[in-house]
């Protein structure tokens, strides 16, 4: 596999504000690469950079093989661009819109199979100042896709949706990479990252404080897998904190929580309990996540 | 120069959507043409060297449509394409900048060119208005005056801050130049007083040169004009690249 974005030691100030403060990754041809961070991290500053829109102060970056300041023009032909924010003509209709950007590039797709795609299909003739939040995010994910990019870069993608059209959202990124192109993407939605992502960098003030696959982040946590269950009345919870693989058993008023490790976790619990007749409901287990990588890294939560 | 012609038909539809702009470019000045023409007509009089009251107004018009789409219609236009994120997201595309702005430039021309048509042809079909001079020589003449003005368009979208402030500067600038420089009350009537201010306001060129080409006179009467002109194309021009930016 090829290297699709290269990025050096990557610096970037605004006055006192050090938006990107030495920054250096790859992105691999064919993968799914998240940029993940908490507002003002320095995602939208490292994409634009990037993509040719910002100049770096300091540091190097190619991107499929070019350099975004020199070959621009180059550049832009072969990749395809959703920004946080931008916008169209209040009075540009969607079809409109299509045909004007496809015009822009010699190499591009079915305008109306992308409309399709994106759910937009009947509102081709809709103002852009008409559509929803929703609908405009996806009419710029259509004109990121128009020229049948190499390498899509989507900032936010999901900002503005409803969980519905995210997961939809979901499916078409991951068809484009099916369909062997690369993307990276930024979003400060932890789940996205993890359902998304081959592999996830973690920023925050202007610094990458991890990247990794989603799971090798969790796992590189040591965090424990947790069990919850609820149980009526007085019961005895030693055998439990005996059980190899568990760490702590805690009580919140009727319901119980045993943090642990290991495959066998659940059954181990789910087979004590039996064994000592204790009746219990509500059972369920809560595995890490990338929001628990986010805390344990950087003290914080990230909010949704 | 990929995406120059689909762009300009674009800007050109948006444009035309835009009912305000496109009232006060090609509906506007034929409508004052029929209203004053009802009232003065279009019988020669010594007043105006012989010729009528429409013949005389329907060239200076056209300076007219030119401020209003150049001073007015323009800055807003450009100011607002910067700062809603449009030329953002231009950017991000291989279009090139010179595309870009030909195409703007090349379809604010555009509606000048529809506005003065329609005025052309109410006066010819309605009063029957005189032409003197060469086509040729007017076509110059419009093309000088309305690149001028949209130079002075493209300063005044380039050191606005915002939207609202190209607009309120562009029309402070041009209505004060509407009725000060001869392009919608011939000079001739205005008091001695208020014609002093008239040399200052670059308006008043535009009216004198296409009104002197359009009754016959040498390009050579009229060098005040295109010096005023080119210096306005020039200054303007490079100020408003200077203060070009893409958000
Ligand atoms: N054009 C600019 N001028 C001044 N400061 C800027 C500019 N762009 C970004 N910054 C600052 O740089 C920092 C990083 O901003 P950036 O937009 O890259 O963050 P982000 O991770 O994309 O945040 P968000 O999740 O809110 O989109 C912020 O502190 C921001 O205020
Ligand atoms: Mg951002």
């Amino acid at each position: 596999m090829g290297i699709a974005v290269e990025v050096n030691d990557l610096y970037k100030l605004y006055r006192a504000v050090r938006a990107v403060d030495g920054v250096s990754f790859t992105v691999e041809e064919g993968e799914i690469f998240g940029m993940v961070g908490p507002n003002g991290a320095g995602k939208t500053t490292t994409i634009e950079c990037v993509e040719g829109l910002r100049r770096p102060d300091r540091g190097t970056v190619r991107v499929l093989g070019l350099d975004p300041q020199r070959d621009g023009y180059e550049l832009r032909r072969r990749i395809g661009v959703q920004l946080q924010e931008a916008s169209l003509p209040p009075r540009l209709k969607v079809w409109e819109a299509l045909d004007l950007f496809s015009s822009f590039y010699p190499h591009r797709v079915d305008g109306k199979a992308l409309l399709e795609q994106l759910g937009l299909a009947d509102k081709r003739n809709a103002a852009f100042e008409k559509l929803s939040a929703g609908q405009k995010q996806r009419l710029f994910i259509a004109l990121a896709l128009i020229n049948d990019p190499e390498l899509v870069f989507l900032d936010e993608l999901t900002t503005g949706l409803d969980p519905q059209a995210r997961r939809a959202m979901w499916d078409l990124v991951r068809g484009i990479r099916e369909r062997g192109k690369t993307v990276f993407l930024t979003t400060h939605f932890m789940e996205e990252a993890e359902r998304l992502c081959d592999r996830v960098a973690i920023i925050d003030h202007g610094k990458i404080v991890a990247l990794d696959t989603p799971e090798n982040l969790i796992r590189s946590l040591g965090a424990e897998q947790r069990v919850v269950f609820t149980v009526d009345g007085q019961w005895d919870d030693t055998p439990l904190r005996g059980m190899p693989g568990v760490t702590r058993v805690e009580h919140i008023g009727e319901r119980t929580v045993v943090y642990g490790r290991g495959e066998g976790l659940v059954g181990g619990v789910v087979g004590a309990l039996e064994r000592m007749g204790v009746r219990f409901r509500d059972l369920r287990t809560e595995q890490p996540t990338m929001e628990d990588v986010f805390l344990a890294l950087t003290g914080r939560v990230l909010r949704e | 120069m990929r995406g120059f012609w689909k762009l300009l038909l674009v800007q050109a539809k948006l444009y035309l959507r835009e009912p305000v702009a496109t009232f006060f470019t090609v509906i506007y000045p034929p409508l004052m043409l029929l209203l004053f023409g009802a009232i003065y007509g279009n019988k020669p009089t010594p007043f105006f060297g012989g010729r009528g009251t429409m013949d005389v107004t329907v060239p200076a018009y056209i300076g007219l449509i030119i401020v209003t789409v150049g001073l007015i219609g323009l800055p807003i236009g450009a100011a607002a394409a910067r700062e809603s994120g449009v030329l953002r997201r231009f950017r991000a595309t291989p279009l090139h900048p010179l595309a870009y702005i030909l195409s703007d430039i090349a379809s604010y021309l555009s509606m000048t060119v529809i506005g003065v048509l329609m005025l052309i042809l109410t006066g010819a079909i309605v009063f029957h208005i005189r032409f003197e001079g060469s086509v040729a020589s007017v076509l110059v003449g419009f093309l000088l005056g309305t690149t001028g003005f949209f130079a002075l368009g493209y300063l005044i979208a380039g050191l606005a801050p915002t939207a609202r402030a190209a607009q309120t500067v562009g029309m402070v600038l041009a209505f004060p130049m509407m009725f000060l420089s001869g392009a919608t009350i011939p000079l001739e009537v205005l008091p001695a007083k208020v014609q002093v201010i008239s040399p200052y306001i670059p308006l008043t060129y535009v009216v004198s040169l296409i009104k002197g080409l359009w009754f016959g006179d040498p390009w050579s009467q009229h060098w005040t004009e295109i010096a005023v002109l080119v210096g306005c194309l020039l200054v303007g021009g490079a100020i408003a690249a200077r203060t070009f930016r893409w958000e």
